[in-house]
């Protein structure tokens, strides 16, 4: 390890200052990314950071790997075909709830049923900020946004919940208040070999918090915190006893699923005449 | 060296020539009648080292392309209209992007979901202007088995020449028809590879232009840290907003590489028109039913000649406007309800268009053809 500090090594200074609200979790979530790929000591030439539309999409600007911006919801499909083209790079998708739950949400279950070896860390504000704060998949009944005004009807998905049933082989959840958790699990997440999802849990103060009076960014993180209960915890809890908590932790963790890139150099070999 | 000829079909010889010229990714989604291409790019692919893959729709397989085509391949994706139009918006990435790949679209019948086993030339426009804003595009339209060969290696080559799209326009009828194909040796045909950069990583700009007005391109992991995105972008990659005059420059530079070579990309088949009085405009199959048409016409005595666009974008416009001033009317035979008409008026100055349609999901044939050059006489 150099004596550079990461943001030194692994930010774009030239594009700062960020884009960003004063107070978006944004920030927090990249601060975690690039000390997790710190960690993993992967070097800094072999990752693509992959991302689709929206205020979290703007983070792989930010940071000094390769970066393909793409199109709203699609991250996952172009990710796929960098990995599939060269398996021996580390892909990594930022992507927000509505992107990755929404537009993007066909993609997401398939990239999940398939196990590409692809890390998507999902910056969950729980609206639409980019767009000035209208509900997404994510947010949570009864809340306000810009086109729920009088309560949000829909019925949330729960990100985690929605990767396992699907297939991911690595789920994981934190906040940014719990940014050093946060940190392990993105470096997990690399390290496995997979299809691995990070939900990492995202105050949005301009738009969502002041939409339902949940207060600034430093009200909205004590709010996570004060809400957080981990994966043990949570198992002997009620469905009621968990209404409104945010179960934070790893949820799973399969080394055993074979991987799809993996998979298909299987294919190449048959087709070669191999076994 | 003895000459290899086979039967094959439009899409077989479509992948063929894929392969010839190098492809080694394909990713898709089955649709009708361009599914040929996925089943024998998952069959051959794996046998190089290459790679297919069967996405969950055509957005995201045109996305795989885009994402492989980054990191260094050369890749393509089949589809036929309802699959083209959920293509745009990631087309129009590449386009921006200036991403190198290739689209073969086999045209079926009708808006929506038509008639898909039946042939049709409803998607002229489409081609062109399915992507929204200013954008560039190479479409070729072969007229045979063997011209697909041909025209698939060289739809490859533009692509990574222009760094750009390239569609393969055929039909459901081309697609699925069999006839005998010549197949070149690999001497025969040179097979271009997108240009790389030189320089020194640190100092690697994207889209810096290097006199050619086409950037070399990196991949992903060769050592180049670059940047991608479908936004307006300065020679960084990096987004800018709020800046006219680059805005300005980006789309002048993408609409520029095609409008800039036209004479490198553009081909047409002139068939009979030294001495024609009435010339007919046609693409692709139906331009041989056109062909057997003025056969007999001129066995009538009537002086009928084909204008036949390979390149149907960029348009072939010049040497159409010099043909045209020699004739007493232009006919435009075409399976649609008129497309390629409008942009045959564009340049056919006083000379007078009239037009042959048919949308009926079968090919025009020579008698409604001759039909329509016996009333123009």
């Amino acid at each position: 390890m150099s004596n550079e500090h990461v943001f030194d090594k692994y930010l774009r200074q030239d594009k700062l200052p960020h884009m960003w609200c004063p107070g978006c979790g944004n920030g927090i979530v990249i601060n975690a990314m690039i000390r997790a790929i710190e960690k993993t000591g992967i070097n800094q030439d072999d990752v693509v950071v992959v991302s689709g539309i929206g205020c979290s999409s703007r983070a792989n600007g930010y940071v000094d790997f390769c970066g393909l911006h793409t199109n709203h919801g699609r991250a996952l499909p172009y990710a796929t075909g960098v990995k599939m083209q060269n398996p021996n790079l580390k892909v990594i998708v930022v992507t927000g709830d509505g992107d990755c739950t929404s537009i993007g949400g066909n993609h997401f279950i398939h990239a999940c049923r398939r196990n590409i070896d692809i890390t998507t860390i999902v910056f969950n504000n729980n609206n639409y900020g980019m767009t000035g704060g209208q509900f997404s998949p994510t947010t949570p009944t009864n809340s306000k946004t810009k086109t729920t005004v009088y309560g949000n009807i829909d019925t949330p998905f729960d990100i985690c919940n929605l990767a396992q049933t699907a297939g991911a082989s690595y789920v994981a959840r934190s906040t940014v208040y719990h940014a050093t958790m946060l940190v392990n699990q993105i470096a997990e997440a690399i390290n496995h070999k997979g299809f691995s999802v990070v939900e990492a849990v995202c105050d949005c103060p301009t738009l969502f918090g002041r939409l339902n009076k949940i207060g600034a960014a430093p009200e909205m993180l004590l709010n996570f915190k004060d809400r957080a209960v981990t994966v043990a915890q949570s198992k002997k809890m009620t469905q009621e006893e968990l209404q409104g908590k945010i179960v934070i932790g790893k949820f799973l963790e399969d080394a055993e699923r074979p991987e799809y890139s993996d998979r298909y150099q299987d294919v190449i070999n048959i087709a070669k005449g191999g076994k | 060296m003895a000459e290899k000829f086979e039967i094959m079909t439009g899409n077989e010889a479509c992948t063929r020539a894929a392969m010839a010229a190098g492809m080694n990714f394909f990713a898709g989604y089955p649709i009708t009648p361009a599914t040929e291409i996925a089943e024998l790019s998952s069959e051959w692919l794996p046998k190089i080292g290459g790679k297919y893959m069967q996405m969950e729709d055509e957005l995201a397989a045109i996305a795989a392309v885009i994402g492989a085509s980054c990191a260094g391949a050369k890749a393509m994706t089949a589809t036929s209209g309802p699959g083209y139009s959920l293509m745009q918006e990631n087309l129009g990435y590449a386009m921006v992007a200036e991403v190198p790949l290739v689209v073969a679209y086999a045209m079926r019948q009708g808006p929506c979901q038509g008639v898909a086993t039946m042939p049709a030339q409803g998607d002229i426009m489409q081609v062109k202007w399915g992507v929204h804003g200013d954008h560039p595009v190479i479409a070729v339209a072969p007229d045979s088995v063997s011209e697909v060969y041909s025209e698939t290696i060289r739809a490859f080559n533009l692509a990574e020449k222009y760094r750009n799209p390239v569609f393969i326009l055929t039909d459901a009828m081309l697609a699925h028809m069999s006839e005998r194909v010549r197949i070149p040796d690999a001497s025969e045909y040179e097979v271009v590879n997108r240009k790389r950069p030189t320089v020194d990583p640190k100092d690697f700009k994207p889209y810096e232009d290097d006199g050619t007005g086409i950037p070399p391109m990196a991949s992903f992991g060769d050592g180049y840290r670059w940047y991608v995105s479908g936004l307006i972008h300065d020679e960084t990659g990096f987004p800018v907003a709020n800046n006219p005059q680059l805005t300005s420059n980006v789309v002048k530079h993408i609409c520029g590489k095609i409008d800039n070579n036209v004479a490198d990309i553009e081909k047409y088949e002139e068939y009979m028109t030294e001495d024609a009085e009435i010339l007919f405009v046609s693409i692709g199959l139906v331009s041989r039913s056109v062909k057997d048409a003025i056969q007999q016409a001129r066995r009538e005595g009537i002086k009928a000649g084909l204008f036949r666009p390979i390149t149907v974008w960029p348009f072939p416009e010049t040497r159409l406007a010099e043909l045209s001033k020699k004739v007493k009317k232009v006919v435009v035979c075409e399976m649609n309800e008129g497309q390629l008409y409008h942009v045959v008026r564009e340049s056919t100055g006083n000379t007078p268009v009239e037009q042959v349609t048919q949308n009926t999901g079968k090919i025009i044939t020579a008698d409604t053809v001759l039909a329509a050059i016996r009333e123009a006489e």
